[in-house]
């Protein structure tokens, strides 16, 4: 028998390609060293345990008297009110999205610094913190739920439009060559090629920005732009565990309903 | 022209569909109601524009001596993205291949696990941060394990995923010339997945970093309690500061992690 056919052949590894492999390997363990340094993980409580304890005992004894009680303060009433400011915040971004999506899109007819300069307002306004924004809106309406609906509105522009911008990117010149060879004005570009084209792009992004949204208004409570992050934060301050543990439980819910209905709805739309 | 002509130029007519009608109806109720609910009023923000614009006016002329106090902490706060990224993506690395169903053939235990993640993915990392808070005291700690969870169901959804779509063809290969599973596991396995797993850890220490900004807002460590306290004391040149070394901090970041996970993927 020939032993040549039992050797395998070697494997295609250059010296450069070695060395970039170990140098990777070599930085990505310094750097995980190094950021072990220096940071206190002293100082954790020494009820810890206990209170983890607490939260899962809320878990599974909810507070059911919180659901609702009619005051307008109460589990339900929170959470409708924590969905609006996501609605509202999301058909607000999803406006003032179109005309940045246009800008910030790489289409053949434009300058390429004009899409690049669009494409980094984008960047800057998604990593502008959104509770930095929720708290100006603050400043300017006062606190409550407009301010959480106005900042998501705003802050939820710099990922909605980047998604807007992108679908326009992909738009087929087909169409819209069709309407001018006929003689057709821009105006009837737009509606009858760009926009049919673009619809269900912008409706299915505009959807997942809603469930993201839901999450961020949940959250903005915490900083007082309403919703139901505020009544959390008290009953945590005020370790009433078993209230905790129902606003919990309601957030997953709501979280998971919305999920799933706006993904049965985005399937149908591809 | 005769009739049949004429027929033949017009276009056909476009069919009625009511379910447009019933989606344009349900938004602009689902606008009256969260309008009405929230009470937003836009009149009322142009009103007090001026208040919005000079907090923004302000942040615009960011406090550059503030750069030398800002950094330590924007440094503490990498190092908090670092770690809860390497903890949270290898339990996450553990976990998808439990729930991934060609290698965990119980269909009970991955709906089980399965249950579990995606109730852990609901929650929103700033709830995290204050349940955490709640429970470990203020402290990068807090940050830590806040981060960890998040990053865990950030990884997780993506990479069973990933694990699922691989090819079955390498694994037959290595069974057919004799292999044992631990041979399957590191030659046929690994290989193909790997790749995925660092380029999706990647992109949740891209998330990481953005989200431990805020988190020190509600004392969980890092830059986000400066924010706090700047913010707290009307100082919003120096939130403008933080605000910017955090967006460059950013920008590096997912430049450097986009280019490597292109680098992976090629």
């Amino acid at each position: 028998m020939d032993t040549t056919m039992k050797k395998l052949p070697p494997k295609p590894v250059t010296a450069k390609s070695r060395a970039i492999k170990w140098g990777g390997w070599i930085i990505s363990i310094a750097i995980i060293i190094w950021s072990c340094t220096g940071i206190d993980f002293g100082g954790i409580k020494p009820t810890a345990g206990q209170i983890t304890g607490a939260i899962f005992n809320g878990l599974f004894h909810p507070d059911w008297s919180y659901v609702y009680n009619g005051s307008g303060e109460d589990l339900v009433s929170q959470l409708w009110q924590t969905l609006c400011i996501a609605f509202l915040g999301t058909f607000i971004s999803a406006i003032i999205s179109v005309p940045f999506a246009f800008w910030a899109a790489n289409t053949r007819h434009k300058k390429f610094w004009v899409s690049e300069s669009g494409k980094i307002v984008l960047t800057f306004i998604r990593s502008f913190p959104e509770i930095v924004l929720a708290l100006m809106f603050i400043k300017a309406v006062g606190p409550g739920a407009p301010a959480g609906a106005l900042a998501l509105g705003l802050h939820s522009v710099g990922m909605l439009a980047m998604l807007f911008s992108e679908a326009i990117e992909s738009l087929d010149d087909g169409p819209a060559e069709a309407i001018t060879a006929v003689g057709g004005s821009k105006f009837n570009v737009a509606v009858f090629a760009t926009l049919p084209d673009l619809m269900p792009a912008i409706v299915s992004n505009t959807l997942y920005r809603f469930d993201v949204s839901v999450r961020s208004a949940s959250v903005l409570g915490l900083v007082g732009a309403g919703g139901i992050g505020y009544p959390l934060i008290i009953a945590l301050n005020y370790r009433q565990w078993s209230r905790v543990g129902i606003i919990l439980l309601g957030i997953i819910v709501m979280v998971v309903v919305i999920d799933w209905i706006s993904g049965a709805i985005r399937k149908k739309l591809v | 022209m005769s009739a049949t002509d004429r027929d033949m130029l017009k276009l056909p007519k476009k069919k009625f569909k009511m379910w447009n009608w019933v989606w344009v109806i349900l938004m602009i109720l689902g606008l009256v109601l969260s309008v009405n609910n929230t009470q937003t009023s836009l009149p009322e923000f142009f009103a007090n524009f001026d208040q919005f614009a000079e907090i923004f006016v302000q942040m615009a002329q960011p406090d550059w001596s503030y750069a030398g106090t800002a950094i330590p902490y924007l440094v503490e706060t990498i190092k908090m993205a670092i770690i809860s990224t390497v903890i949270g993506s290898l339990l996450a690395f553990v976990y998808s291949l439990l729930i991934a169903r060609n290698i965990v053939h119980n269909r009970v235990i991955t709906g089980v696990l399965r249950f579990i993640m995606n109730i852990i993915r609901t929650i929103p990392d700033l709830l995290l941060g204050s349940i955490f808070v709640a429970i470990v005291g203020i402290g990068p700690v807090a940050g830590i394990l806040a981060l960890t969870v998040f990053t865990f169901g950030v990884v997780v959804k993506l990479f069973y995923e990933a694990i699922e779509t691989i090819d079955p063809g390498p694994s037959e290969a290595i069974k057919a010339v004799g292999g044992n599973g631990m041979n399957n596991i590191m030659f046929a396995v690994m290989p193909q997945i790997l790749p995925y797993f660092i380029s999706y850890a990647l992109y949740a220490f891209e998330i990481n970093v953005r989200a431990s900004t805020i988190l020190g807002y509600i004392g969980a460590g890092g830059i986000g309690l400066q924010l706090k306290n700047t913010l707290d004391m009307f100082n919003y040149n120096q939130t403008g500061m933080i605000i910017l070394v955090v967006f460059l901090v950013v920008l590096v970041i997912d430049f450097v992690s986009t280019k490597a996970r292109e680098a992976l993927m090629r």
